[in-house]
């Protein structure tokens, strides 16, 4: 089976330093893979050359065997590829409904029904349901990170990347976050940026780890958590803290 | 006259127009390097400067000299203070966002503009020069026995023409001495470059601002004094102004003074000499189509290094 | 939805009705708020619900005004054609501006839309042989002739600029609850979003200044068939300021508010030049005023106060 998403030599610098170096990267559909590293690792600027915020300086992203690289942004959510913030970035003065309306939209049309529909389907599964007339920034914090991961949901991506979903969100929400990963895993593939640990070895079916830019290790989390290298990088001090 | 004097004479007209609009853009390009405002009501600053110099020549006795000076020192001095209480009382309220601030400015241009016209009426009134003698330059010409100098007729400048030049040339010096130079300089440096950090560091942004406001307003009312005894002070003399102002800190890279000043020089005397040997409304057209355009296509201006 | 399509046909009706009842002085001003309230609707339409800060809109109001006016004056084409000629030349126009001025934001946007205008308001002066420079020209009464009916005649006229009005309000109504009148409101709201929800941001601006164009050419072409005249001065840097007073006062980003403004600022400036010259004084206490304590403008205020759902 080919892979859904795939890199090769991808790199960026920024003024002469090396964010992102030579990454050869490849996801298989349906899979749940987890990105990790330390700050500072490239995760970041990886995902926004995958998603198009940002321009490659070399290297390719091809995503179901079609070279995306010169695409800009919107051209590749069109593509069935979807993105949601790490810093919050909803429509804060539109309701939550509204938000989700959008992200399904383009995909509906002007279908008011179908797009009810998903709306509700969306919010239903993220434990919004209810919310939907709140607007956006009268939303917690909390429930405005969820609100992103419905944006994602209702544009019914095969390739969702999630950008540390779970920062900010309570132990419940959490859960609930997990829960709702692991109904959508077979349905659409999910590239997950995650700081928190426990989260990582739960979902992930595969981790990638980062570290100053280049691919340090990859693996089934049992695989990566025994792996020297890693421990040393980035683990040693996460395990220490337990 | 013959093409070479016609010529130095275009430059010469075109020189006091650049001076003068080097001064009146060094005032906008510094309120947005240091604010990062664009202040659309400047042009009506420069009328104001004008029409101050009218009524104060006009309430002093003792000559066009003494009337002058007093017009030169109170000029930038009222119109500075107006500009500071505006920046207090309106931009100040809506924390300068850029786009609020142009819309608010814009109020602010038709309420001083209009309220001129109210108080000043709709006249277009002269102020007399301090000094006025009329300079007739010589020109060189190659005839069949070598060259000869001699004084083309209507070659002729004056020395009050001379004096703005050079008026303008020491004040944008004086400017740039300042800002580099003096402990008020750092400041607006600090403010500019960082106003969070400035606050952190126990400066009063919002004074600084409300000065760099003022300042910039005050320079636009000195070009104005300067430009009285030459044109005339008219309610309605701010719109033409500033939009030369506008081309010059946009082609000179938006808030820095030297190519401000780089940039003045080039449009006002490409303004005179288009406008001698061509129709002035081509000229306008294709200076305001080349700002439009260097704003999409050089947003840095055309002398202005890439920031960041 | 059912409550706002009552009070927007409502207003299409009362004006309709306003027709037979106002004196004759009224009646030729609400002709005329009809005809400028179309030129805010065209503006609401880039400003209030895309978020394009144009200051250069009077272009397309002259672009309108100049296309009909000028086919007249040197053809006998016939209002009709020069109405649709106006409507080619606002998007026409509009289109170009924004291929270009759409790869600027904010104040650099707002820059080039005012050079942009600058430099067709002179293009008007420059080729005074055409279009007799500053003085302006007057389009024949004899070729403002809809179907037999004279635009001359008061009563021909207000229904026309009923009709102009009633068609650029409900067809704004309609836009703003179109898919794509939402998606203009996500770009206000916040582009980058926008785009990562693969939608292409610059199409839909590019569309959004099209129409605004339009639709303010509709009512430069309007206007000078209604009243018979053409001027540089419509080209001018104020009349650019007037749609975002109009919008700003009316409340931008809601259907009713442009014809609000426009109203209410045509009567202020018509009741104080009546006073003093100095009229445009309101216009610009209006603008401070409004900027500092009323952003949202009167519809803007109705919906935050008391029904949010005012489109």
């Amino acid at each position: 089976m080919s892979p859904i998403l795939e890199t090769r030599g991808l790199s960026r610098s920024f003024h002469g330093l090396r964010a992102v170096h030579d990454v050869d990267f490849a996801l298989e559909a349906g899979e749940i893979r987890a990105l990790i590293g330390p700050n500072g690792a490239g995760k970041t600027t990886f995902v926004s050359m995958l998603i198009g915020r940002l321009a490659a300086d070399a290297g390719q992203v091809i995503f179901e065997g079609r070279d995306i690289t010169a695409l800009p942004d919107h051209r590749r959510v069109a593509l069935g590829m979807a993105y949601t913030f790490q810093i919050t970035s909803v429509f804060s003065r539109l309701t939550a409904a509204e938000n989700v309306a959008l992200a399904a939209r383009r995909r509906l049309g002007g279908d008011r029904a179908a797009v009810a529909r998903e709306v509700a389907t969306a919010l239903e599964r993220t434990g919004l349901a209810g919310q939907g007339e709140v607007a956006a920034e009268d939303l917690s914090y909390g429930h405005q990170r969820l609100l992103e991961i419905a944006m994602g949901l209702a544009q019914h991506p095969r390739l969702l990347i999630l950008d540390e979903p779970t920062q900010g969100l309570a132990e419940t929400e959490i859960a609930a976050f997990k829960a709702l990963v692991r109904d959508l895993a077979g349905q659409t593939t999910i590239l997950l940026i995650e700081h928190n640990m426990a989260v990582v070895m739960e979902l992930a079916h595969r981790i990638t780890v980062l570290n100053f830019g280049e691919v340090l290790a990859e693996g089934t989390p049992a695989a990566i958590r025994a792996d020297r290298a890693v421990q040393e990088a980035y683990l040693g001090t996460e395990a220490a803290h337990g | 006259m013959d093409f070479g004097p016609h010529l130095m004479l275009a430059l010469l007209e075109g020189a006091v127009l650049a001076a003068v609009l080097a001064l009146m853009a060094s005032g906008l390009s510094l309120v947005f390097g240091v604010m990062r405002v664009v202040n659309v009501a400047h042009g009506e600053f420069y009328m104001l400067g004008a029409v101050v110099a009218w009524a104060v020549a006009d309430l002093v006795g003792g000559g066009p000299a003494v009337g002058f000076i007093a017009a030169l020192i109170l000029a930038p001095l009222i119109v500075g203070g107006l500009a500071a209480a505006a920046d207090m009382t309106i931009l100040k309220r809506i924390d300068y966002d850029p786009e609020r601030t142009i819309v608010a400015t814009i109020g602010l241009l038709y309420v001083i503009q209009q309220l001129t016209l109210m108080g000043y009426g709709p006249e277009a009134r002269p102020v007399a020069p301090p000094f006025n003698t009329r300079i007739a330059l010589p020109w060189i010409e190659w005839g069949a026995g070598g060259p000869s100098v001699y004084f083309p007729w209507g070659l002729s400048t004056t020395s009050y023409k001379l004096f703005v030049i050079g008026a303008a040339a020491a004040l944008i010096l004086a400017i740039r001495l300042v800002l580099l130079h003096s402990k008020a300089g750092l400041v607006m440096r600090a403010t500019q470059l960082d106003s969070e950090m400035a606050t952190a560091f126990g400066i009063p942004v919002e004074r600084v601002y409300a000065a760099v406001f003022g300042v910039g307003a005050g320079l636009a009312a000195l070009a104005g004094v300067l430009i009285v005894p030459i044109q005339q002070a008219h309610y309605l003399m701010g719109g033409e102004a500033l939009l030369l102002s506008f081309i010059v800190v946009i082609i000179g890279g938006l808030g820095s003074l030297t190519g401000t000043i780089v940039a003045a020089v080039l449009i006002g005397m490409s303004d005179g000499i288009i406008s001698v040997f061509f129709s002035p409304t081509l000229a306008k057209i294709l200076a305001t189509l080349l700002v439009a355009l260097v704003l999409v296509f050089r947003p840095q201006g055309l002398f202005g290094a890439r920031e960041r | 939805m059912r409550a706002s399509l009552a009070l927007h046909l409502g207003l299409v009706a009362v004006l309709f009705a306003l027709n037979f009842v106002l004196p004759a002085y009224a009646h030729g001003n609400i002709a005329r708020v009809m005809t400028l309230a179309v030129y805010a609707i065209g503006y609401n339409i880039a400003f209030g619900y895309t978020g394009l800060l144009s200051l250069g809109h009077a272009m397309f109001f002259a672009a309108g005004m100049y296309g009909a006016g000028l086919l007249l004056r040197f053809t006998d084409a016939g209002a009709v054609a020069a109405f649709g000629v106006a409507l080619a030349c606002g998007a026409g126009l509009a289109l170009v501006t924004g291929l270009l001025a759409l790869r600027t934001a904010g104040v650099s946007f707002m820059i080039v839309t005012l050079m942009f205008s600058q430099a067709c308001a002179l293009a008007i002066l420059y080729f005074a042989e055409y279009t007799r420079g500053d003085e302006g020209f007057v389009i024949a009464a004899a070729s403002r002739v809809v179907a037999g009916h004279d635009l001359g005649d008061a009563q021909v006229r207000y229904l026309a600029a009923w009709a102009l009005f009633s068609a650029a309000f409900l067809f704004s109504l309609w836009l703003v609850n179109r898919p794509m009148g939402k998606v203009l409101v996500a770009i206000r709201e916040n582009e980058p979003r926008a785009r990562l929800l693969g939608y292409d941001t610059f199409r839909l601006k590019l569309g959004a200044l099209v129409i605004s164009g339009m639709v303010s050419a509709a009512s430069g072409a309007g206007y000078g068939l209604f009243f018979g005249y053409a001027g540089a001065s419509f080209a001018g840097v104020q009349y650019s300021i007037f749609p975002l007073l109009w919008v700003l006062l009316g409340g931008a980003g809601t259907v009713i508010g442009p014809f609000l403004g426009t109203l209410f600022m045509f009567y202020l400036i018509d009741l104080s030049s009546g006073i003093t010259d100095a009229y445009m004084l309101i216009a610009g206490v209006a603008l401070i005023g409004l900027t500092l304590f009323a952003p949202q403008g009167i519809a803007g205020e109705l919906r935050r106060r008391a029904w949010r759902g005012l489109p």
